[in-house]
This record gives C-alpha cells, structure tokens and sequence, in this order.
C-alpha cells in the first residue's frame, strides 16, 4: 500500500516548533489540547504541510479519557494525518473549537457534543445538540450511558 | 415600507427533502434570510448499536445508512476492519468488489439524476432513471440475493462468487448505459427549463468547498479533482482506466451533470474489471471469530455521495470498542445552511437536491 504520511524532516520540523507533540510509530500525532488550535492553524497555514481539508474528525470514551480524533488531508501534497487529542478530564471535557479554522468541524463537532458530550469551546453559540431533542438527558455513545431494550453490551 | 421577516417550515414530511429532513427558513417575502437544517429524524443510533455487535455483524446495520449504494457502505467497513488485521484480499474479491461497487454507483447516481428532475419540476425523468435502475439492481440481486440492503461484503472478501448468468447479464446492461445517458442527457440536461433552473445558483466555490470538507459531485461540480479512486487508489482503481469529470462553474447544473458523465465512466470500469477479473479465491483466510488487534484504524473509500470514512477501535474482543462512520451525507449537508442564504425558496429545493443526501446516511 502506498505511504501517504508527512515526510519524516517535516515531521520533525514540527516537533522542534511544538515539543509537547508525540509521534507515534505509525506515524499518528498526539497534541497536548492546549496546542490544538497554533497546531492545526500552522499545518493548515505553512505551505509546506497545506492540511487544508479536515476531512473526519470524531472521539472515543475511554476509561481514563476522551480521545478526539482528526483526519487531515493535504489537497496540495496528496499528504495524510491523524491527530489526536486526549482530554483527561472525563467529569468535564472540554477541547478548544476547530470551527474558526474549518467550516467541515461544524457539523462534525455538533455530531460529537450530541452523542458524547464533549463541550466545544471558543466559539459562540457552539455546540448544541445536532440529532437528539434538546431535552434529551445524557450522550449515548458515552460508555457508561444507560440504556434499555436491545442487546447487552 | 418595513418588512418584517417570517419563518416557515420546510419538513420533516417533504417530497424534496428526500426523506425525514426539516428546514427552518427565515423569509423575507420569498427570499431566504436565514436557513437552520434540522437532521436527526432518522437517527437510529448505528455507532452505538455496533458496539454491541460482532464485527461481522455490523455490515448489514451499514447497508441501511446509505441505503441506495448499499455495496459502498458495506465496502468502507470491511476496508477498515482489513486495515486494522492487515488482511490481504484476493485480487478476485477485489475485482468482485469494484464491479458491484460501480454497479451500485451506477443505481445511487441514477436515483439522484430522477429525483434531481423531479426537484425542478420535471417529474417524468423519474419514471426514465427508474426504469434503468431496476436492471442494474437486477444485476445486484443475482449477486446477492438482495435488492437494496446487500450485506455481500466479508471482512477479507465477499460472501459469494458472481453467478454464471451475471456476465452476459452485465455485458448487456453496459452495452444499454451510454444509451440511458443519452436520453437523460437529451430529456433533462438539455431542457432549457432545467437549465434556468440551475445554472449559477447555489454556487460553491473550491475554497468554500475544501474549507467546509466537501466530497464526491458536490465538490467535483466546483472543480476540485478530489476522488480517492484517483488520489488515493485504494482496490484495484490503479489497473483500470477512466477518467474524474470535473464541473467548472460549481452550480447546481455541474453537480447534476457530473453525475451523469460519473455513471458513463462507471460503465467503463465495469468492462475492463469484467475484461481483466482472474480466477481464484473470493475470500481470504479469515480467523472464524474476528478479533483485531488493540488499536485503531481510519480507512476511506469513494461512495456515490463522496469521502465515506470509518473510524474503528479494537481492545481485542470479539466487538469493536468505538466505530465511527464519517458519511459524506451529513457532511455535505452542514454547508447547506450558508449555501441556501440570498435565494429564493424554490431555488432552496434545487440546491438541496444537487447535493443529493440520503436522510439514512446523514443521520445514521
């Protein structure tokens, strides 16, 4: 299959600009949440990277903590990369808004507020609910979400 | 003279909102102030419900998200699952793969041109688009077994060899395609009805289009070359031959278009696949229970709609811990709200309509 990662020198221009990035072995990238936005702004923005399309962006539940998870597409390079983010804080998570920076996190961070409530903050009147009523209580794709009828999990 | 702003309720009951999909329009006599979609009447919650599946199990509740190229939903599943194990599939499967994905294109392609014409007004292309797409899903059913919700896929194959009588079958229906284009070509594009209808309104410009993480004919039609069988080829799209149609002006009128010229080259795939499919095994070796290793995986295939991605977890069990299925649909659709602004409610029909949503696939 064809290797379609960030040359490893650009790679590492980046970790020199951002020391708190972790580069894992398959060539997936972990941000520290407080450098979310410069990161996402400077791959979007330095030409030399031109991430300029985000095209998945979604999060898991895990015991200790949230993961958000970020597609990005170079339509220039042809380049491909996932970001992650951890959110510890699993009574309040929290993560800075991508909506500033891409139109396409909209709906996506919507999607993600909706099922398993991780707030989207720094952008007004953001998130709200996308799918369930307004009334609804509690996200479902959380693990801890309890529900009835179905199958047990 | 003041005016004062109304508001009006497009949905969820609407012929043109293909499916259970509600506008809030704020009007100001006919022209579009403000447009606030609202999705999720059809939420069934399949992310969810997958987690309590087997992975293998998860195929048919992929069927029922895009429910009109049900072969491509079933494909970006098992691509991801194949990913996460590193599953080489036999080179047949993946002929087997491309035809009955193009096929699949082919009918989803067709419905949004018909429903696309009824749309504007135009309701006879309808019963044209339909007529043809019952030989396609003929074609899919001898395959399968099923008309819309196929489950053919396996993780590391299909389910079951093409039947005898599929070749000839196929044969006949690709010789007729360019002919059914023609005459929808000749019936609808060259309508000069249609035409007022939808040249240079909703217009998408590329970098609106990138920005708002478009895919498929919704941002073909603006001219941005982005279609993974090119870019990313991922099968065997590097061994066949055809060619991405392009819209110039990223109006409605290009992205109804390029989907008639998208079944032309489907056509042409479908032969050389058929031209070049060998002989051998449909399904790779495959432990009976699947159990991925712990760790993640994000694949994505070209659906009729665009990018559909799936975002998979493993912790080892036999379930997977989190899917997520990114579908062009619903992503297509979050730009809907800024594109319907300035126009006339009738045009907020024509722009709907061209991006071609399915209201399973958005809601998921």
């Amino acid at each position: 299959m064809a290797d379609y990662s960030i040359p490893a020198d650009l790679m590492e221009a980046l970790k020199n600009k951002f020391p708190g990035l972790e580069i894992q072995e398959n060539r997936d990238v972990i941000v520290p949440a407080a450098d979310l936005i410069p990161f996402m702004s400077e791959i979007k923005d330095n030409q030399d990277y031109a991430m300029d399309f985000l095209t998945n962006l979604t999060g898991a539940d895990y015991k200790d903590r949230f993961e958000m998870v970020y597609n990005l597409v170079s339509m220039t390079h042809g380049y491909t990369l996932m970001v992650k983010v951890r959110i510890e804080d699993k009574e309040k998570p929290e993560i800075p808004s991508l909506c500033p920076i891409w139109g396409g996190a909209n709906w996506q961070e919507r999607e993600i507020y909706d099922l398993m409530g991780i707030v989207f903050t720094g952008y007004t009147g953001h998130p709200t609910r996308i799918f369930l009523d307004d009334n609804f209580q509690g996200h479902p794709l959380r693990k801890d979400f309890q529900w009835q009828g179905g199958r047990e999990a | 003279m003041k005016t004062q702003t109304y508001s009006l309720n497009l949905g969820p009951q609407h012929p043109s909102t293909h499916g259970v999909f509600r506008i809030i329009l704020e009007l100001d006599g006919e022209t579009v102030v403000k447009a606030t979609p609202v999705p999720g009447y059809l939420h069934r919650g399949i992310e969810k419900l997958a987690e309590a599946r087997t992975y293998t199990q998860v195929i048919p509740y992929t069927d029922r998200m895009d429910y009109l190229a049900g072969m491509l939903m079933n494909w970006g599943y098992v691509q991801a699952v194949e990913k996460l194990m590193g599953i080489e599939v036999p080179e047949r499967a993946e002929y087997i793969r491309v035809i009955v994905g193009e096929l699949s294109r082919i009918a989803s392609h067709m419905i949004a041109t018909g429903a696309y014409g009824g749309d504007i007004g135009a309701l006879t292309a309808f019963t044209y688009t339909f007529r043809d797409r019952e030989y396609c899903i003929d074609l899919l059913e001898m395959v399968s077994g099923s008309r819309m919700t196929f489950s053919y896929f396996r993780v590391g194959g299909v389910a079951d060899d093409l039947p005898g009588e599929f070749y000839p079958a196929a044969r006949k229906f690709l010789a007729d395609l360019p002919g059914m284009c023609d005459e929808y070509d000749g019936l609808i594009t060259g309508n000069e009805i249609f035409q007022a209808r939808t040249k240079h309104v909703g217009v998408i410009t590329p970098e609106m289009g990138i920005n708002y993480s478009l895919s498929g004919p919704t941002l073909r039609g603006s001219g941005v070359n982005y279609d993974l069988r090119k870019v990313r080829p991922y099968s065997v799209y590097d061994r066949l031959n055809f060619e991405v149609p392009l819209g110039k002006n990223g109006d409605c009128f290009d992205r109804f278009r390029i989907r008639i010229e998208e079944m032309r080259q489907c056509g042409k795939i479908i032969q050389q696949a058929l031209d070049q499919i060998p002989e051998g095994s449909i399904q790779a070796k495959v432990p009976k229970v699947i159990k991925p290793p712990v760790g993640d995986a994000y694949a994505e295939v070209e659906s009729s709609k665009g990018v559909y991605g799936c975002y998979l977890v493993s912790d080892g069990s036999p379930k997977p811990y989190r899917v997520h299925f990114r579908r062009p649909s619903f992503i297509n659709l979050g730009y809907l709200a800024k594109l319907c602004e300035g126009w006339k409610i009738a045009d907020v029909i024509a722009i709907l309509g061209s991006i071609d949503i399915v209201l399973g696939e958005v809601d998921c």
